[in-house]
């Protein structure tokens, strides 16, 4: 298999901690998608997980759940965001990944999706839904013939086992869910998420790994960069995207709120 | 096996499976695991069963409806489910998968509801149990069916009014499914039909089918024959459903008729038919037949009756449609009321409105004489007598 950008962002970048953003293409505006990837690119932002907005998105918090529910009022389809990141292609360098839910991607077909990321110069996707059974499956064999990377995701409840498991099938990175919970803020990771991180970390995983959900401050982005390649954000950014409709006003005071 | 019942993956042909997040893995994968050894010990069984007759006043009633029957030219019997404590089929489930919580230790409830009806049977076995419980019901649910609210709390409950999408039982059961996530360990949840991840379908088919269970030994005593030529009931998610064609699937001297809620028709976009409308997708955690739109996303259910409304079907009754095992069948708003009323007016018993949808299916079948016919009524219409009475007008031909 071919390395592809996510391979590179890490092999590139040994020492220095990432940082990763959620947002959900549609939400505040239908045709915001470009200027929101162009400006994180240019401020510094790694790598970019672009929402496909759902109608039931049962592993998202109230914020994300708004914003879907916006982008779709907008008018937000598969298609239509394919054919605004298609521009993209050549101009932006930093990986982007697509991330789901699997109904709408098996109603748009893996075939023609995988194809379309290829086509669009998209690194990987994020299926919070997909069953690793359909992952092996079904999704892997076509998404390898795309150098499309499916990121799958460990909680605290993964067993080790199966964490060894995904870790072997999987490449890119592993997406650490923080905590049992739904995307949302949080103050600070307790003891029993510190003691989760510092249990994966000791495992020595071939994949590197991104933690994500609840991160929102700097007591909470220290610990996922302590224990992990980076840090992923999605609730909070998005709401400051929905506050403020400037992704380079809100990336700021992200970037306040993640000093304090 | 039977081609009719799940394979050891959790699926009905292609549909059923478990599409959950990571999060909830362990859990369901646990649950899997542990229903059916503990569904088939001697100790729940017992359990169950005490509880079915002195608590809920099993076995049900069949009753001949004579009237009814001249009028349609059959046998009909009617399985009273509406008799129930509680008032619906909804509690043979919550009775059982309570006592499978308690087996696995868990201490704290959730489930979804539409009408209600599950939730007071979620909110009583809980009572019982002396187990916290929280219910998930849509706002627009909360408004129209304020006494089972009011039940529920009574009984202890918290009932949380979900403000997402369209407000009704599907958002419940989104609501409900993003709970579980954030509380994977302690808590069970309660599902109310046979949807869900596997193998939800499948416990609730398995509790359910207590009702075919009696029909068969009803109709022995009452007619010396132990089935019957048509089964009929309503469908929205499928639980009584699946109740009363449960031990009849491999028989087939009987023909099963389902009603679903075909709101003002399956023509416009005002309805909850998903047997009729659906599309191959995938909704809280099931593959299964889905009411969605072109680019996947899925669409909201209308039907005047709230527990029928929901853009997903069991997994199981869509692949029996699909094999032609069941004949499906779209009854409208307006048909389900006047047959609720003409239940009402001819045999003395006020149906819920899901029940009527059953009863209307009746009209669009051709019977001779001696067919013996079973329809359940899954429940009875207290909760429903202002949605009869801002429909009084269907009332006046009879």
């Amino acid at each position: 298999m071919q390395t592809n950008k996510i391979n590179r962002l890490f092999q590139d970048n040994p020492g220095r901690k990432l940082l990763s953003l959620y947002f959900c293409a549609g939400s505040p505006s239908l045709e915001g998608t470009a200027h929101v990837i162009e400006t994180l690119e240019r401020k510094g932002i790694d790598m970019i997980e672009v929402g496909i907005p759902f109608s039931d998105p049962l592993a998202d918090g109230p914020v994300i759940q708004t914003a879907a529910t916006k982008a779709l009022k907008n008018g937000m389809t598969l298609k239509k965001l394919f054919s605004q990141l298609e521009p993209l292609k050549d101009k932006v360098q930093i990986p982007l990944l697509l991330m789901g839910y699997l109904n709408v991607i098996l109603h748009y077909g893996p075939e023609k999706f995988c194809a379309d990321c290829a086509r669009c110069g998209i690194a990987g996707a994020i299926i919070p839904d997909l069953p690793f059974k359909d992952y092996l499956e079904t999704f892997k064999p076509i998404a390898d013939r795309y150098q499309l990377r499916i990121i799958m995701m460990i909680t605290p409840e993964t067993s080790d086992e199966r964490i060894r498991f995904i870790d072997e099938h999987t490449d890119g990175f592993i997406y650490m869910v923080s905590s049992a919970s739904i995307t949302g803020s949080q103050q600070a990771f307790d003891k029993a998420r510190l003691d989760y991180f510092r249990r994966i970390d000791a495992m020595k995983l071939k994949n590197p790994r991104m933690i994500g959900f609840g991160i929102s401050n700097r007591q909470t982005l220290e610990s996922a960069r302590q224990y992990a390649a980076g840090a992923i954000i999605g609730s909070k950014f998005v709401s400051l995207l929905d506050e403020l409709h400037d992704p380079s006003l809100a990336l700021d005071q992200l970037y306040d709120a993640l000093e304090h | 096996m039977s081609k009719y019942q799940i394979d050891e993956n959790g699926f009905f042909g292609q549909y059923g499976g478990a599409y959950v997040p990571e999060i909830l893995y362990k859990c369901v994968t646990e649950l899997q695991q542990a229903y059916r050894p503990i569904l088939e010990s001697e100790e729940f069984q017992r359990e169950y069963r005490a509880l079915l007759k002195d608590y809920v006043g099993r076995p049900s009633p069949l009753y001949h409806a004579r009237r009814m029957s001249e009028k349609y030219g059959c046998r009909l019997y009617l399985k009273r489910e509406d008799l129930n404590h509680t008032g619906a089929h909804k509690i043979n489930n919550t009775i059982g998968q309570i006592l499978l919580a308690r087996a696995m230790g868990k201490t704290r409830i959730i489930a979804e509801t539409g009408a209600g009806q599950h939730g007071v049977a979620t909110a009583t076995v809980c009572a019982l149990m002396g187990m916290k419980c929280e219910i998930f019901m849509g706002k627009t649910d909360v408004d129209r069916q304020h006494a089972n609210v009011e039940r529920m709390k009574m009984l202890g409950a918290t009932v949380h009014p979900v403000t997402t999408g369209n407000m009704t039982l599907s958002d419940a059961c989104s609501a409900a499914i993003r709970d579980w996530c954030c509380h994977p360990k302690d808590t069970f949840y309660l599902v109310g039909s046979t949807m869900g991840p596997h193998p939800y379908p499948d416990i609730v088919a398995r509790l359910q089918s207590i009702i075919s269970e009696e029909i068969r030994q009803q109709l022995e005593e009452k007619t010396g024959r132990n089935y019957p030529d048509y089964l009929i009931a309503c469908i929205g998610g499928g639980s009584n459903a699946a109740g009363t064609i449960w031990h009849y699937l491999d028989d087939t001297r009987v023909k099963i008729y389902l009603a679903e809620a075909g709101g003002e028709g399956i023509d416009t976009d005002r309805t909850a038919a998903t047997i009729h409308c659906g599309t191959e997708g995938i909704i809280h955690g099931a593959r299964t037949l889905v009411m969605q739109t072109d680019d996947g996303q899925i669409r909201e259910a209308f039907t005047v009756s709230a527990g029928l409304d929901y853009p997903g079907i069991g997994p199981m009754h869509a692949w029996l449609a699909q094999l032609g095992r069941t004949n499906v069948l779209a009854v409208n708003d307006d048909e389900a009321l006047a047959a609720g009323y003409e239940l009402t007016r001819m045999e003395g018993i006020i149906p819920a409105i899901e029940s009527a949808h059953a009863i209307a299916a009746l009209k669009k079948i051709n019977f001779r004489p001696e067919d013996i016919v079973v329809l359940t009524v899954s429940g009875r219409g207290d909760k429903d007598i202002p949605t009869y009475l801002n429909h009084k007008n269907l009332a006046k031909n009879l």
